[in-house]
């Protein structure tokens, strides 16, 4: 495993260089373009995109759950604490998801089952990886009921998906999710469908179970409000490649990918006037569409020569290999030679 | 609100099918239908293989309500052991039916492709098959007993199980839950029994209910024509046969046993049907 900063800590997952691909009409297309990350024990890093960027798919392929029908990873590798998870067989992955690792969803209002008490579904996934009996499942249920902050949690034990409120039930997938004590959660825009005041509920709870449990979390978004209150490290995502990684205040203070600093830009605040949002001009190339260069060439304002011809690095930004960036202008890249190899 | 009350599903559907005159009906004819056939033994006046040879062809009298067949028999004491055949080859064959075309059903509108095109196929070939001739094939090669009777019936219902199955599967599979329970590690195995299949249920049931009338029905007429449980063994089906040569001598040698058939043929159909109703999601907001 190769570690490339000098921490004491392992990371928990570590990916390298996956491409994940779609066949469209017969073709493969690559939605996840050579895409490296990685996370440590009680750390979050938030991915962060617009629709179509590939942050989900990101989260499916370490998942595994990638629909074998209609997609593949093609290369790369995946690690989950040392273990390479595209080695497993599908019977290993069933072991690890849930228990090693687990995921929360975007719809909280859809993804419970709606005949199964909301005890039984907490107690299933600690029966089925743990091998606990039904007691002890149910105890072990309870005390998660109320780790997440549902209020009366016994009285509620055998309510119905349907007697919860859209907050109460991503509370309860969050219970789910963390019933085997996953060392890594990832959390797929679980604040989305939520209301703003409930949001805010969510994202303190999960930081709080991160403290407490130490595990290591990404977290999916597409809202830079919610990427400044959680984050540790952010990664943003542009056509399938990470065009920039940083820590959370380094990236908010100094965006230097033209990319993030328009999204910067055009994210409406309450302590500026409305006339000063920016929306960025021009659309994300669908993955149909192959480019040589740069996925952002096109709606860039910056944009040289070389952008159009070549896909630049991932390089440090002012001398600081925390702060990372895929630009020939704004990155410290030589303008002249070449580095892609 | 999108989602219903989803656990009250099946007492839900029980509350709004009970709301129905024809449907509580048929659910109560039923019901006593079913319960006389299970206290047949105690019921039944006679034995019903007891033969008398001078009550031969007797009419209906006080001592014998529904009168006696050829051998002097019983009639009511025969209807009502002969409803615990009909009764228990409909249902084991059903309950069969149920559970092998669901799953085949559930298989193949789970895992899709070409497993489904497959096992569709296959249903299709079944389906084209009247549930009589289909019968009366399985059982001439196998043989009239009365465990290949109850296989003969169960083949001719599992296509139908497989189709009512298979529909609601590729909906629900779609559901977002199901994905959840993927990212919980469940297997396949797994997410089908025990997350899809309770939410298909109701579908199955209404199906099933409409099936035993079609099942009680071909077995009768496998009795009739003499490929059911072989004499004495009482049979509605059966006595129909027995009492067919003096039906105008003794019409009651045939007239109650028809009867009996047709009571459940349609005590089971308002059931079914008040089901189907019940289900109908026009109805959610009753």
């Amino acid at each position: 495993m190769s570690d490339t900063l000098n921490s004491p800590l392992q990371p928990v997952l570590s990916v390298e260089n996956i491409t994940t691909e779609f066949r469209i009409n017969g073709a493969w297309h690559p939605a996840v373009r050579d895409l490296s990350f990685s996370v440590k024990p009680n750390e979050t890093l938030a991915i962060v995109g617009e629709s179509g960027c590939g942050k989900s798919i990101t989260a499916l392929s370490v998942m595994r759950l990638i629909s074998k029908t209609q997609g593949r990873i093609s290369s790369g590798s995946i690690r989950l604490q040392g273990r390479d998870l595209l080695a497993c067989s599908e019977r290993e992955m069933e072991a690890i998801r849930g228990d090693a690792m687990s995921m929360i969803f975007q719809e909280p209002m859809t993804s419970l089952n709606p005949v199964m008490t909301i005890g039984d579904q907490i107690a299933e996934s600690l029966r089925y990886h743990r091998g606990l009996s039904r007691r002890q499942a149910n105890a072990r249920a309870l005390e998660l009921l109320e780790l997440v902050k549902i209020p009366s949690a016994p009285s509620r034990f055998k309510d119905y998906p349907h007697q919860f409120s859209g907050g109460m039930r991503q509370r309860v997938m969050i219970a789910m999710a963390l019933a085997c004590d996953p060392q890594l959660l990832l959390a797929d825009e679980p604040t989305t469908a939520l209301d703003v005041t409930i949001q805010v509920q969510i994202l303190a709870l999960l930081a709080e179970l991160k403290e407490r449990t130490g595990m290591a979390m990404v977290f999916i978004t597409h809202n830079l409000g919610v990427v400044a209150s959680i984050a540790d490290r952010v990664a943003v995502m542009y056509g399938g490649r990470i065009i920039e990684e940083a820590p959370v205040e380094q990236l908010f203070d100094r965006p230097t990918h033209p990319y993030t600093e328009a999204l910067l830009r055009s994210m409406p605040r309450v302590d500026r006037d409305r006339s000063e949002l920016h929306p960025i001009p021009g659309q994300v190339p669908p993955i149909t569409v192959r480019t040589p260069g740069c996925r952002y060439a096109d709606r860039c304002p910056l944009r040289i020569e070389r952008c159009i011809r070549e896909v630049p690095p991932l390089a440090p930004v002012g001398g600081n290999p925390h702060h990372t960036a895929r630009c020939w202008v704004r990155a410290d890249l030589p303008v002249q030679e070449s580095i892609a190899s | 609100m999108s989602a219903i009350a989803a656990e009250t599903r099946l007492s839900r559907l029980g509350r709004l099918m009970w709301r129905r005159k024809a449907a509580s009906v048929g659910a109560i004819v039923t019901l006593l239908v079913i319960v006389s056939a299970i206290l047949a033994p105690w019921l039944a006046p006679y034995d019903p293989n007891e033969q008398n040879i001078l009550l031969n062809l007797a009419p209906p009298s006080d001592e014998y309500l529904l009168g006696n067949d050829t051998y002097g028999r019983d009639i009511l004491s025969r209807i009502l052991w002969g409803g615990r055949v009909s009764l228990f080859v409909g249902v084991s064959s059903i309950a069969i039916a149920m559970i092998v075309g669901g799953l085949l059903g559930i298989i193949a509108g789970y895992v899709g492709g070409r497993t489904d095109r497959v096992i569709m196929a296959v249903m299709d070939v079944l389906l084209s098959f009247p549930s009589l001739v289909m019968g009366l094939l399985v059982v001439a090669v196998l043989g009239p007993t009365l465990t290949n009777l109850i296989i003969a019936i169960a083949f001719t219902a599992i296509a139908p199980f497989a189709r009512i199955a298979r529909a609601p599967t590729m909906a629900v599979k779609q559901r977002d839950f199901v994905e959840a329970g993927r990212a919980l590690g469940f297997s396949d195995l797994r997410i089908m029994l025990v997350h899809i299949l309770p939410n298909i249920m109701d579908e199955i049931l209404v199906l099933a209910s409409l099936w035993l009338a079609t099942a009680i029905r071909t077995e009768a007429s496998l009795s009739f024509i003499g490929l059911g449980v072989r004499p004495p063994t009482a049979t509605w089906g059966g006595m129909i046969r027995d009492g067919f040569e003096n039906m105008l001598d003794a019409p009651w040698l045939v007239l109650f046993p028809s009867l009996a058939i047709l009571i459940i043929m349609v005590a089971l159909n308002l059931l079914g049907d008040g089901l189907r109703d019940a289900t109908d999601p026009k109805l959610r907001h009753e």
